[in-house]
């Protein structure tokens, strides 16, 4: 980057595009070297300031009070041609025409959803404000899923590989704790990239694993049972406990906070059970049999209906019963809509005495849709025959049917 | 809350009244009386989410308070700092939440924080809208803290244009600053409930409806700004916490610090309720069996909804006092004098018609004797049926339910004592052990001792003595363990085959017949004498004198009510037009049609008979039969084949108005067809 923008006042390319995986280091990189080169510079996330409009004042706000201190007064911004005139003032009111001025996107893939215009003008900002501007943008995915379909300018695009396991260790030893030496966190470091590596490669979720563990891992030296060069010994006593973290507070499962006040009390982390451990919901009695006969719908074509819920169906050839297509498992599939009639129909043959069509019922069905265990296909008119599709898994079904 | 619930039936219910012509003084004692039940219920529900709500704001508080303390330690310094988040499970009755949302907001409020946001999905389909709402509610509450300052509110609205979250943060630092800059007094007031930094408390009531970017988002936005606003989010969950990981991928889920809590099941709720509204004879108004069973099968089958339970039981109130004269009685014991004096002519014999024997004069002194009789009943029958209740909830199987509101219905419907589920508890119960019946004995004298009368004095005595003796009895088995053990010392001195023998069996007779039988007849003993309590005190409430006054028993009329059917409803007004309209001419016998009925009940009758599909030219040529029936028959001859103009224009708007309804649509499979929507035909 810095080959880029070897002089000041230069005009430098004018947009480029920084791209790789979560946490490595795009950011971190690009914000400390427009620091410390003490470049003038407009950092913005784009999750952040979700509309056009937001984005576009936030970086002027930013470009306001970017050399001074001074008081900032808000600015409205409605579109990008306000922007163009506002930017230009900005920038020559704050005397900055003679030195390349960065803006930088985080974020960025945000911008393909704002209005199509935002990211071309973006792209080629240096040549619409005829200042010496750069725009960077950090992104998680590729270039070309940015690229819009009218084509626009290509920005230089620079890839951020992820860190090795080697790099990995350097950068989590680098902060030890002072009353600790460097050599024995290191050793920490170690065994705990040697449990999580497989799964977890984001650093600042590693640094927040290994700052939740760290006590444990001193605890036989704390004691005086291991000195700090004892590394088998404190193997011995920390994996099985990385490995219990990686099934619960890794999956947050468990909160960080519980994790630690397990730690502290020295309990099993059995004892705490996780969030899906709670897969019971109690239903009241018709809304079980509702769901059921909505997993019935929606799980067997219609043809079996006549089959499976009438008493004298008559005889069905068992050759040419199932059709070659429908000998791939249903539930490989997924859940097909079906009409609330059906699942009436289906509801009043499975349910043992007679079911009167009542208000109640309807707005059992509603509720199950609220409460995301039924799903409405389609938001079509309500005359018009709602369809439904039942969401619960087989698992779920098999407990309510209990 | 409750009173509001109300407001809009007592209106109705005071239009109704004033019609009736009816004393006012009636209408003010059911005032005073739902008021009573509201406070009653109020303190219930207020009992019941205390646990709930102390754990969330413990977690509250020590969610942010660990920041806060020990900034410059290396772990805290690593740790990645996640949102505080409680993920809070409430069960499938979301008409209830409402309720518990609003007091924890209140406690929160008062304890915690003045900061707390209520979002709902409904309000949230994208994130600028959350922000919108969240800021809104947020400088509001403000607002509300000091309303003195008018600029302040010339600021909010000014603010209220840029919804970003550097907005917020610079309105809590300034919120911040100005609690920081009060008097030293007020201060010291002020930081009693809350801290220097209050966190800000965003409630999603419902997790389930929201979409999962608004949360992604939101939650992705607020990670980054935890440092300068400490933030706790709430999710109210109604099915299972599993929804979190379903909503949430592990890139954003990792952002939080979830901690679950439960709330009470709603079934316990309803148990409470009842025990505390029904079971107590601190209400004079009681339910009959039918319509409790109407309530309760609501709640079991269709919503699991305890404010549901109370208005339908509110109903029952407004039902009893307005259509059953004789209610002017049902009131506090204290009162019954007055209100007995106070009776009219026609009231008196709306007594004496229910009484068989009774002279005028000294009606009204009787009927207080009867009524004060009646409340002696309710008290003891409470206290007898808890105390049966303690038997029955511990037998296998439990004949006669676990819970103890099906114990009340069984003992409201008949007899209990003649039922063959009592019959079978009972010899279940004399096969009960030693330690469960003496620690059931125990339950049942502490019940009979918590009552204030004396009625009970005889029967606890009797308990106890049950319990001193299986004391005894354990004595004497320990005695007679000792003589076993010296009478097997005998036998191993004796050899002779035969002396063994004889000894061996009358051991074992003595065995059976001396241990046993003691603590089996004092067994039978106890549960005969409990026999003996039920038959004395459960007898259903229809066979006492007056019961009229104080028990609502029309389930009918509830479930008229509450259990709406809109289709069978739909179908009775177009299949049979007279149920509604009471027109004589349009009664019909059997399956016919009445050419007079309204067009649309012909159309719709006729349209029972086709298939899925109906042609629309032989509908309404049927149409046209049915209503020319009537009319000359050579004027039908005459236009046989051409059907009048008038007839075809009733035709399309009955078959519109059909379509309306939603019985038919369009069909595109075939011209001139309509299908229909409902079956029957197929």
């Amino acid at each position: 980057i810095t080959n880029y923008s070897v002089q000041r006042q230069h005009f430098s390319f004018p947009s480029i595009f920084i791209y790789g995986h979560t946490s490595s280091g795009k950011t971190y990189v690009m914000q400390t070297l427009l620091s410390t080169l003490q470049l003038p510079h407009v950092f913005v996330n784009c999750v952040e300031y979700f509309t056009s409009r937001l984005l576009l004042e936030e970086i002027l706000i930013k470009l306001q009070s970017c050399s001074g201190t001074e008081q900032t007064s808000p600015v409205r911004c409605d579109s990008l041609n306000d922007f163009v005139r506002l930017f230009k003032q900005a920038v020559a009111s704050q005397e900055l025409q003679d030195q390349t001025l960065y803006i930088v996107l985080d974020r960025a893939e945000q911008l393909r959803e704002m209005e199509a215009n935002i990211l071309p003008a973006f792209l080629r900002l240096q040549e619409l404000t005829d200042t010496n501007v750069t725009v960077v943008l950090l992104s998680e995915i590729v270039w070309e899923l940015f690229r819009p379909n009218t084509g626009c300018f290509e920005p230089f695009t620079i890839y951020f590989p992820d860190y090795s396991i080697g790099h990995l260790q350097k950068i989590l030893t680098q902060n030890h704790p002072p009353e600790y030496s460097a050599d024995f966190y290191a050793a920490y470091i170690n065994i705990l990239l040697g449990v999580f590596y497989m799964v977890c490669r984001d650093l600042k979720e590693l640094r927040h694993l290994a700052a939740l563990n760290f006590a444990k891992y001193c605890e036989p030296v704390v004691r005086g049972e291991a000195n700090e060069r004892d590394t088998r010994k404190l193997w011995k006593n920390i994996e099985p406990h990385l490995k219990k973290a990686m099934q619960t507070v890794y999956l947050r499962e468990i909160s960080s906070s519980q994790w630690e006040r397990l730690q502290h009390d020295g309990g099993e982390p059995g004892q705490l059970k996780g969030l899906s451990a709670h897969t019971h919901v109690e239903l009241p009695y018709y809304s079980k049999f509702l769901l059921i006969a909505a997993y019935l719908a929606s799980y067997n074509p219609v043809r079996t209906d006549k089959r499976f819920f009438l008493k004298h169906h008559g005889k069905i050839r068992k050759t040419n019963f199932m059709k070659k297509h429908e000998k791939t498992s249903n539930h490989l599939l997924g859940p097909k809509p079906f009409p609330l009639d059906r699942l009436l129909a289906i509801l009043y043959s499975i349910v043992d005495e007679r079911v009167a069509p009542t208000a109640n019922i309807f707005s059992q069905i509603t509720s199950l849709v609220t409460l995301q265990l039924l799903s409405m296909v389609g938001q079509n008119d309500q005359l018009d025959g709602p369809r439904y599709k039942c969401t619960v898994s087989l698992d779920f079904i098999r407990a309510v049917a209990r | 809350f409750f009173l509001s619930l109300l407001a809009e039936g007592m209106s109705w219910f005071r239009d109704r009244f004033s019609k009736a012509h009816i004393k006012k003084n009636k209408y003010k004692m059911l005032l005073t009386y739902i008021y009573e039940c509201s406070l009653c219920l109020q303190k219930i529900q207020e009992d019941l989410n205390k646990q709930l709500l102390e754990n969330l704001v413990g977690f509250l508080s020590r969610s942010h308070s660990d920041f806060q303390e020990k900034t410059t330690e290396w772990t805290c310094r690593m740790k990645f700092r996640e949102i505080p988040t409680a993920a809070l499970v409430l069960g499938v009755n979301v008409t209830d939440h409402d309720l518990t949302f609003r007091g924890l907001s209140g406690i929160l409020q008062d304890n915690i924080t003045p900061y707390v946001a209520l979002l709902e999905a409904k309000d949230c389909p994208g994130i600028k809208n959350l922000m919108q709402k969240l800021m809104g509610q947020l400088m509001k509450c403000d607002i509300d803290v000091d309303s003195l300052e008018d600029e302040d509110c010339v600021q909010v609205s000014q603010n209220r244009i840029r919804c970003s979250m550097s907005s917020l943060i610079s309105w809590y630092e300034s919120v911040k600053k100005k609690t920081d800059s009060e008097t030293p007094s007020k201060k010291r007031n002020s930081s009693s409930r809350h801290w220097q930094s209050p966190p800000v408390v965003v409630i999603f009531k419902d997790m389930e409806s929201f979409t999962t970017k608004v949360l992604q988002d939101f939650i992705v936005i607020s990670s980054q700004h935890i440092h300068e606003l400490p933030l706790v989010l709430i999710f109210g969950i109604a099915t299972s916490p599993m929804i979190i990981h379903r909503l949430l991928p592990h890139s954003v889920s990792s952002l939080l610090c979830i901690e679950l809590f439960q709330s009470l099941s709603c079934k316990e709720h309803l148990s409470t309720i009842i025990d505390k509204l029904l079971l107590t004879s601190q209400f004079p108004f009681k339910v009959g069996e039918k319509v409790l069973q109407v309530l309760i099968n609501i709640f079991l089958y269709h919503d699991f909804s305890v404010q549901n339970f109370i208005k339908g039981f509110q109903l029952c109130i407004v039902e009893h006092f307005y259509s059953q004269p004789l209610s002017v009685l049902c009131c506090q014991l204290v009162d019954t004098k007055k209100r007995a004096c106070s009776l009219s002519h026609d009231q008196c014999e709306n007594i004496r018609k229910l009484q068989v024997l009774s002279w005028l004069k000294r009606l009204k002194e009787e009927t207080v004797k009867l009524l004060e009789d009646l409340h002696v009943y309710h008290e003891n029958y409470v206290l007898i049926l808890r105390c049966l209740h303690v038997f029955t909830s511990s037998l296998p199987k439990y004949p006669l339910g676990k819970q103890i509101r099906e114990l009340h219905c069984a003992c409201l419907e008949n007899r209990v004592w003649e039922t063959e589920e009592y019959e079978s508890s009972l010899q279940l119960a004399r096969m009960l052990n030693k330690t469960d019946l003496v620690t059931m004995l125990q339950q049942c004298v502490e019940i009979l001792m918590s009552s204030s009368g004396k009625e009970f004095d005889k029967t606890s005595e009797k308990l106890k003595e049950f319990l001193t003796q299986f004391q005894n009895l354990e004595a004497e088995a320990s005695q007679e363990q000792d003589m076993s053990v010296l009478s097997q010392k005998e036998l191993q001195k004796k050899t002779d085959l035969y002396h063994l023998q004889k000894t061996l069996l009358e051991l074992k007779e003595s065995r059976r017949s001396k241990k046993l039988t003691k603590f089996e007849m004092l067994r039978f003993e106890v549960v005969d004498y409990i026999d003996s309590l039920v038959r004395k005190y459960l007898i259903p409430a229809d066979d006492r004198t007056l019961h009229e006054v104080v028990y609502f028993n029309t389930a009918s009329v509830l479930r008229e009510h509450l259990n709406a059917a809109p289709r069978t409803a739909l179908h009775t007004a177009l299949n049979n037009p007279h149920w509604y309209l009471k027109n004589q001419a349009l009664k019909c016998d059997g399956g016919g049609i009445s050419n007079k009925a309204p067009d649309i009940c012909i159309a719709y009758k006729l349209h029972l008979e086709c298939g899925r599909l109906i042609n629309l030219v032989d509908w309404l040529e049927a149409f046209s039969t049915v209503v020319m029936a009537a009319e000359e028959p050579n004027a039908d001859a005459a236009s046989s084949d051409q059907v009048d103009d008038t007839i075809h224009a009733r035709f399309i708007r009955a078959i519109s108005e059909l379509e309306l309804l939603g019985f038919i649509k369009p069909s595109k499979q075939k011209t001139d067809h309509v299908a229909r929507l409902t079956w029957g035909g197929c």
